[in-house]
Formats: C-alpha cells, structure tokens, sequence
C-alpha cells in the first residue's frame, strides 16, 4: 500500500434526513476529510453535531446523501453490500455502549469467533478451527484479558471489560481502520484510562489507523495526532491536537476547550457561551456559529466562511480567525 | 393538529378500500372455485344459479365484479342471502348493530373500571397480598373460557338458583331493546356484561399493574416524589396518567374487535341477536353473502377504532403531538 | 468544625443496606459530613460508590423492599432518619429539594413545564394557580430561561437539555429550599451547557442562600464549584477536606491516583495515563480491609484486616487511610501546580 494514500477520504459528504412535514435533518453538511496511515484522528463536538453519523458514513454503516467515501483510495461510496463485504474485515467500527453491543446469550469465544468464520483468511481460505482458537487467545492477550473470559458471558463482566472484548472483536480481522463512537465516555475515569491506554498500545502495536468520535476534549487530546472539531454538520476547524486545543483559530474551538472544568481548583472558565445549540433542522445563515459566536460581525450573518488553512497543517471556517502566534486559552 | 387529522383520516379511507379488496378476493376470486355456487348456497337449482351469476355479474372482469359486489353493500343495499330464502343481509346487520353495540360498551365500562382500580391498587401495595390477590383473581379470569363462564352462570341463574330471592330479578335468555324498556334491558344486559369483561379485567389489570410497577423506577417518578407530593398523587397524576398510554391502545383494538363480532360467544351463549351471532349462525348455514358482509362490517369497525386511537393518542402523549 | 455553629446538614455514619442472598449488602458504609450554610459540598466518586444512594438516603427516596437505613443525618436539627413519612414528605421539595441526571427523562412526559413546578409550589403553599405560575414564570426568568412564560406551556421533549436543567433547577428552587441535593446535574449536558449550569449553581448561594450538595463523578466539575469535597471509595469515605486541600495534597493514594488518572488538556501530554488497575469492588465483595487496598500501590499488612478509621490529617482534611499515621504520607501532587493563566 502507497503510504501517501489516504486510508479513509471523504469528498464533500452529506447526509440528510428527511422528517415528517417535508422538513430534512442535514446531519453532515458538506465534510471532506482525509486520515492518513497510522494517524488517530480525533473528531470532537457537542450532542446532535452529526460527528456520530459521520463514523458510521466513513464505514459505509450509513448510505451518504452525496458525496464519495473512500477506503484505501477505492470508492466505496456506491458498493452493494455484497462487494462491500470482502473490504468489511479492513475497516470495523467500537461502539459506545459495551452492553448493547454484545449479544447476552452468546459467550464471548462464540461473539469472536463469529466474524473469523464468517470472513475467510487473507490466503482466501477458510479458517480452521485451530487457527481460529489460536486467534481468539491472541485477541485476548492483546486486550488484556485472560483467555478463561472465552468461556463466559457477557453479564459476567464489567463495562471496562466488554469495552475490551468489544476492542477485541473489532480487532479479529486485523482491520487497518477503526472507527470508534464515544469508546470510554460510558465508563469510570479510572477505567477510562485503563482503555485510553489500550488504545494508544494497539496503535503502537498494530500500526492501525483510528478515528474517535468523542465529546470529551482531555480524552480526544490523549489519543489522537489529529482533531477535527464539528459544528451543527461541518467541520469548524481541523488540525494538529494540540495546535487545535492550546491555538485555536475558531471561536467554537476556543468556546469548548475554554468550557472544560479542569481537575484544577481556583481556575474559573474564561469565556462562556450563551444558549443551547441551534436545531440542524433549520440552521442558522451563514456562518453556522454566529448566533452563539462572541466575536460575531455583520458579515457572518450573511456569507458562510469556509475551511481554509490558517497555517500549514491547520484549518478553520471563520472569517476573523482568533491570534496568529501561539496563545493558551 | 389539523393537517394531522386530515392525514389520517385519509389512510383510514385508503386501509378500508385495501380491507374490502382483500375480503371480495378471498370471497369470490380465489381460484377453482365458483363464486356463484357459494352465494347461491347448498343444492341451489340451475335457475337461481343464471340469476346469480347475472345479478352478480360473475360472467365479467373482476374488477366489475368488484365494483357490483360494493354497490349492493354500501350503495342499493340489496345483497340478498340465497340460503336464507332471499333475506337483505344489510337491514340484518343494521338490526344486530346495536345489540352488540350495548353489549360491548357496558362491559367496556365494568372491565376498564375494575382493571383501573385493581390494577392501581396492586400497584400501589406492590407485593403485599392485596397485589397478591388481585393478580391472581386476574390470572383466573384470563384462564375461565367465557363460553363456560356464560354456561354456568346462565345454569345458576336461569334454572339451578332463578327461584331464589337472590337471581328471581334475572329474566329469560335473550334481548329487550332499550327504547322499549330500559330497566328490562338493564336486566337482560347485566350478567352478559359482566361474563363478557372478566377475562379482559384479568388482562388489562395485570397490564396496568405491569406497566406501574415499570414506571414506578422512572426518573420522573422520582422527581414527583422529590417534590414532595402525596403517594397517591404521586401514583395517580404521574404514574397513571402515563400508563394510560399504553391502555388507551390496548382497549382500543379490544373494543372495536368485540363490536365487530369478536363477542361471538357471549351472544351465543346468553341468546343476544348480535353481530356475533348472526356471523356465527352464517357460519353453520355457509350463507355466504352475510359471512362476507360481517366479516366487512367487522373490518371497519377495527379499522375506524384504530384512526380513533390514533387521534386520542394525540390528546394523551405531547410527544405523539409533535411527531406528526 | 466548631462546637457553637449548628451546620445545616450533619451527616453520622449513615449506613444504607439493602437484604440480597438472605444477608444484608451495606452499600453505604458509615458515611459521616457535613454541608454548612450557603455551602457548595461535593460528593465525588465512580460508579456504585454509593454517592447516589446516600442523596436518595437522605431524601427517603429508596424504596426498594426491606431496605435498612442507619446513622444519623440532621438537618437543622430534625433527625433525618427515621423521620415519619409525612413529615418527610413536608420538607421535601419544600427545605431539601434534588435535581437529577437526566433532565430529559425526569420530568413527567405528559405534563407542561409550567404545571409541574406549579404542582410542586401548591403542593407546599396555599396559593392560587394564577399566583403560583407567576412565580414559576419568575423562577424561569431567573434561571435563564428566554421568554419564561411562554417556555412554562411547553412540554419537556420541546425544550433543549439545557433549557430542560434549568427549568429543573427553578422547580427545585420553587419554594425557596436551604438545601439543594444536585445529583450529578450536568453529566448528560454539553460542555458548552455544562459551564452555564455550574455558574448558575454557583451563583445560588448569593442568590437564594441555598447550600448545594453536589454529587458528580467529575473532578473538573468538582474543582471549579465545591468549597469542600468527600471522596467515595466502595460505599466508604476514602477521604473529605477542603477542594484545595484536597486536590493540591490528597491524602488517599484513591484520590491520588483518581486525579492522576484525568487526561490532562493542557500542559504535557504523558505518553501513557497513570491508570488505575483493576476495577472497584461491588459491595458484595468488599474486602474486609481497606476497600482500594487490591488496586493501591502502598497496600501493605495493616491494610488488610479492617478498613482503616477515618483519621484527621490537617485543618478539615481527613482520610481513610494508614499512611499518614505511619509516618509516610503522599507527597504533594506534582501536576497540582499546572494551574491555567
């Protein structure tokens, strides 16, 4: 593989419900994006921005209303399910909700086993059940977790635990790309850390190529190279984590790093929003911000600003990007 | 709201057209079968045959057929039953009507009631023996076949007891219109009433018990409990104005199945000349004609019933509301 | 503590248990603190740590079967615990009220905005309707809400999350409570939503002169509202003192390692997170010692055959745990100083 081939490129993807009285729900509004081998991609945002939808649009779990998706520089955009599904063992997708995600009255051996029956190997062939046995303990390890879990249910662990079978799971065809939705926002900080670190393991391990969807700005910065922050369906600003999170060009960006409560006492937040965000049904002219914006001017109203590079590697859509140099929130 | 309505009362329409193209065609266009035998009835001589098949336009497309078949339903009204000596089956049904009709909503009225209360009560004394014991009558009630109830009550209070002081009041099998008597109709009515509901009192009380007791662990539960209210407002303004719900829907299929004949057997049994019997003595005769017009007459009614559903739906849930 | 002043709320070894497997489970164990007047307190822990049910506790709320409710938790005097139904009832919503989690799901779906703090107002004060929603619609002003009167005759699924907490936290406020139990108020809000809630949770001390009990798993939410902080490990307190305090030099390797293992968002990125191995133990399985003893890093002997008693470390500050008596306390943490320009 070409390493200078994106593994997952979105062209202009949109994806739009329809509601009933003929209103439509613009989810994702026009997002292009590249991941490149080996990067973590980290895509932030507040409830309802679509960043959700746009996981499952980046592995084909959701049809895109426009647009191309493609995986490993072949359009998949328009692929039946059935060609899909020789590519499906590359990509796979973690889920936030450990419980629902497996099912209760399988065993885990069984839950994994599942997609290494089902998916032949590489060479074509199916795989034995040796092989498959050799694989589950591998996953196991790799995860860590002892191989005694196989034989057991799901109710018997807890969240962390079928965070990592799920992991596990995700990880039995060898994917080179992994999509994964609010993967630790459900569990104990403690815990948290224990997958946070999992992650980053894996990645090292593995080579694998991540996206997070993630509301949480500390968690985001911990594992991913790079941070894509959306707003009500489109990307706001994208970049280098920490350029992004310590020198954000866009009001949005500063407005959310600024909100977190840090672990620190004495530290007031310093700049505070007003309001909820607006509705995607009927979002606002113009800049998609500038109701909530505290910098907002006359022109944002009316023009929507669109992604440009403010520095090299770092993009924003604000007409009045925030301070050049390198500043803290 | 409006639009809303609109909306759903033109499904409605589009439902009962389906409906009656689905009966016509089980009726009459099921293949290797002749349409006209079946309306003409058993042993019908070659004329009546001619005269059926003309009158019926059988010897034409179906969607003629179809068409005749609606006109002499909904439009002449002159569908005649050839096994019952050429009787109009319309008039027949519009007669049965309002027996059922009396018959269903009374016992509607004891079941919601006595599951309402019973079903709140348990509720409210959740694993108490009150609980206990109104679940357990309910469970009886559901598993008592209402032929068998109608039978026994029907031995007790027509021949074995009707001498006592206790059951002399009952009056002998049958119907006694309400414009003629109402006490007499009251009295022919009330037992029927009751045998009719008790197995729906068991079903609806277990599932508003249910449907509490899940409430019970909901967050807003706890919020009108934080708030400081009384239990009882508590169970009643919060839990069971929202498990209403859930019973609004159910009684609304219930009722509109027993109206449109699924009160079959406890017109049976204690002599009422309803829609449940008429289909039921249809049914023995192979008259044809009437079957299909029951079967119609029914169909509508569980149709309508479900679009009222729908709209009270609308008044009870806000969130019904806005989904539309 | 000093002896003259009454705090608001005294809890002492207040003990919940609930009959599981025909013994008794203790989910809260002799959980003692206080909350003083115009006091924001926070209850921190993970899940099943058992802050919820010591809120739910004080309010009377567990009502599953054969629960056992022990200890003691005065409020203004009046012993909680024990306290007849109705009596309860009366200070509840009225002296004590409690927001929740989700504020989708806890308001009655059926019901309007405006009628469920109305109800709540008349359930208290003898009031007109009329009179009772001018002052719902006063309390909506107050908390934020845009065009209150009009908000008031919406239901909750038509309002935002963030309108839905606010309008919660009037209902709570409606009928002027000394004590607000917060029962983790902003987990399911936005970051964005989040900051407007804690400031307005803030603010209601000098407002309303309500103390608040915050409960929350989050030590960022924590840091930036609580004068004082009690840490819950297991059902246990691990540790309780001053936020400063406790943050700049934790005296519980718990607390410790719970603040180690946030992700920072400023200042250097470690390469790895100080995780916590291992996972809290279910009431059930409570070790007989000190319930973080298998997860800790200094465990050792005299950790394991009782839980330590909590024990006074400095000025408000106090611990579950036998290092500092030993002579061989925590170092003070060394990210603490990481403070935001």
């Amino acid at each position: 593989m070409n390493p200078s081939t994106p593994v997952l490129e979105l062209r202009d993807v949109r994806k739009t419900y329809r509601l009933p009285r003929g209103q439509k729900l613009k989810a994702v509004d026009g997002i292009s994006l590249r991941v490149m081998p080996g990067e973590m991609l980290g895509l932030v945002g507040e409830s309802g921005c679509g960043k959700s939808t746009l996981g499952r649009c980046m592995l084909r779990l959701d049809d895109v209303s426009s647009g191309q998706v493609l995986f490993e520089g072949r359009d998949i955009t328009t692929l039946s399910e059935r060609k899909l599904r020789p590519l499906r063992p590359g990509m796979q997708m973690v889920f936030q909700n450990s419980t629902a995600a497996l099912n209760p009255c399988r065993r885990i051996g069984d839950l994994l086993a599942e997609p290494l029956r089902v998916h032949p190997a590489p060479d074509g062939r199916r795989r034995t059940s040796a092989t498959i046995t050799a694989r589950l303990h591998e996953l196991m390890a790799l995860v860590g977790l002892p191989a005694s879990a196989l034989a057991r249910y799901p109710h018997a662990f807890s969240g962390g635990q079928r965070q990592r079978i799920n992991i596990a799971r995700a990880l039995a065809l060898s994917p080179r790309l992994v999509v994964a939705d609010e993967p630790v926002s459900a569990l104990d900080v403690s815990v948290q850390a224990q997958i946070v670190n999992l992650f980053a393991d894996l990645r090292a391990r593995l080579g694998l190529t991540y996206v997070f969807v993630a509301h949480d700005l500390a968690v985001v910065r911990q594992i991913s190279t790079r941070v894509a922050v959306m707003y009500l369906g489109a990307i706001v600003e994208c970049g280098e984590t920490d350029a992004v999170l310590h020198a954000p060009a866009h009001p949005y960006t500063a407005a959310l790093t600024a909100a977190v409560p840090r672990p620190v006492v004495g530290a007031a937040p310093a700049m505070l929003l007003r309001g909820d965000v607006p509705s995607p049904v009927n979002r606002p002219a113009g800049c998609r911000f500038h109701t909530r914006c505290p910098q907002a001017q006359a022109r944002c109203g009316v023009e929507e600003p669109l992604l440009r590079a403010i520095r090299p590697g770092h993009e924003a859509a604000c007409h009045y990007p925030l301070g050049g140099e390198h500043r803290k929130v | 709201m409006i639009p809303a309505l609109l909306r759903r009362l033109g499904q409605t329409l589009l439902v009962l057209f389906g409906v009656s193209v689905l009966v016509f065609a089980v009726f009459f266009a099921t293949p290797g079968a002749d349409p006209t035998a079946r309306i003409a009835g058993r042993n019908a001589s070659p004329q009546i045959m001619e005269k059926v098949r003309r009158e019926y336009g059988f010897d034409r497309a179906l969607p003629v057929q179809y068409a005749t078949m609606m006109k002499k339903l909904f439009i002449t009204r002159d569908l005649a039953s050839y096994a019952d000596r050429g009787e109009l089956v319309v008039p027949q049904i519009e007669q049965a009507a309002p027996v059922t009709a009396c018959l269903v909503c009374g016992a509607a009225f004891i079941w919601v009631g006595a599951s309402i209360i019973m079903g709140t009560l348990a509720a409210a004394f959740r694993d108490t023996w009150v609980d206990r014991t109104f679940m357990l009558a309910g469970l009886v009630g559901i598993s008592i076949p209402v032929f068998w109830l109608g039978q026994v009550t029907n031995l007790i209070t027509q021949s074995r007891y009707h001498d006592t002081w206790l059951f002399s009041w009952v009056p002998g099998l049958g119907y006694v219109p309400f414009s003629e008597d109402p006490g007499g109709w009251f009295r022919a009515l009330v037992i029927p009433w009751v045998v009719l509901a008790v197995m729906f009192i068991g079903i609806y009380s277990r599932v508003l018990r249910a449907d509490l007791v899940a409430l019970a662990g909901e967050d807003f539960m706890r919020t009108a409990r934080a708030k400081g209210l009384s239990p009882t407002r508590v169970m009643l303004r919060h839990g069971l104005r929202t498990a209403l719900v859930t019973f609004v829907s159910l009684f609304g299929l219930d009722f509109a199945q027993l109206v449109g004949g699924g009160a079959l057997l406890t017109e049976v049994v204690f002599g009422l000349p309803g829609v449940g019997r008429l289909t039921y003595r249809a049914l023995t005769n192979l008259d044809l004609p009437v079957i299909m017009a029951t079967v119609m007459y029914s169909a509508i009614f569980v149709v309508v019933a479900n679009a009222v559903v729908d709209m009270v739906y609308l008044l009870l849930d806000p969130r019904v509301r806005d989904a539309r | 503590m000093p002896a003259d002043r009454m705090p608001l709320l005294d809890v002492r070894n207040l003990c919940v248990s609930v009959p599981a497997n025909g013994g008794m489970i203790r989910l809260v164990e002799n959980v003692s603190f206080c909350v003083d007047e115009a006091e924001i307190v926070g209850l921190v822990g993970e899940s099943g740590s058992g802050k919820s049910v010591t809120a739910m506790a004080l309010m009377g709320l567990i009502d599953s079967p054969g629960v056992q409710v022990r200890g003691s938790a005065r409020f203004r005097g009046q012993e909680l615990v024990g306290m007849a139904p109705r009596a309860l009832r009366a200070l509840r919503g009225r002296d004590i009220a409690m927001i929740f989690q989700d504020p989708m799901t806890a308001f009655t779906p059926v019901y309007t905005i405006g009628w469920q703090i109305d109800e709540q107002i008349r359930a208290h004060e003898r009031l007109s309707r009329r009179a009772a929603r001018a002052r719902t619609v006063q309390l909506l002003a107050e908390m934020g809400v845009p065009d209150p009167a009009r908000t008031a005759q919406r239901y909750p699924h038509q309002l935002s999350g963030g309108l839905r907490q606010r309008a919660m936290i009037a209902m709570a406020l409606s009928c002027n409570p000394t004590l607000l139990i917060a029962d983790e108020p902003t987990t399911a809000l936005d970051v964005t939503v989040q900051a407007q809630i804690l400031e307005l949770l803030r603010g209601l001390r000098h407002s309303h002169g309500s103390s608040v009990l915050l409960i929350t798993h989050d030590m960022g939410v924590v840091a930036q509202t609580c004068a004082r902080t009690l840490v819950l490990y297991s059902g246990r307190m691990a540790e309780s003192g001053p936020t400063s305090t406790l943050f700049a030099r934790p005296a519980h390797p718990y607390t410790a390692a719970l603040l180690d293992s946030i992700p920072p968002l400023d200042g250097p990125r470690p390469p790895r997170l100080p995780a916590i191995a291992g996972l809290p133990p279910t009431p059930r399985e409570r070790p007989a010692g000190c319930a973080f003893g298998p997860r800790c890093a200094h465990v050792h002997a005299t950790c394991l055959p009782a839980p330590p008693a909590l024990a006074s470390i400095g000025p408000g500050q106090q611990a579950a745990c036998v290092l500092p008596a030993e002579g061989t306390p925590l170092p003070p943490r060394a990210t603490a100083q990481a403070t935001r320009p």
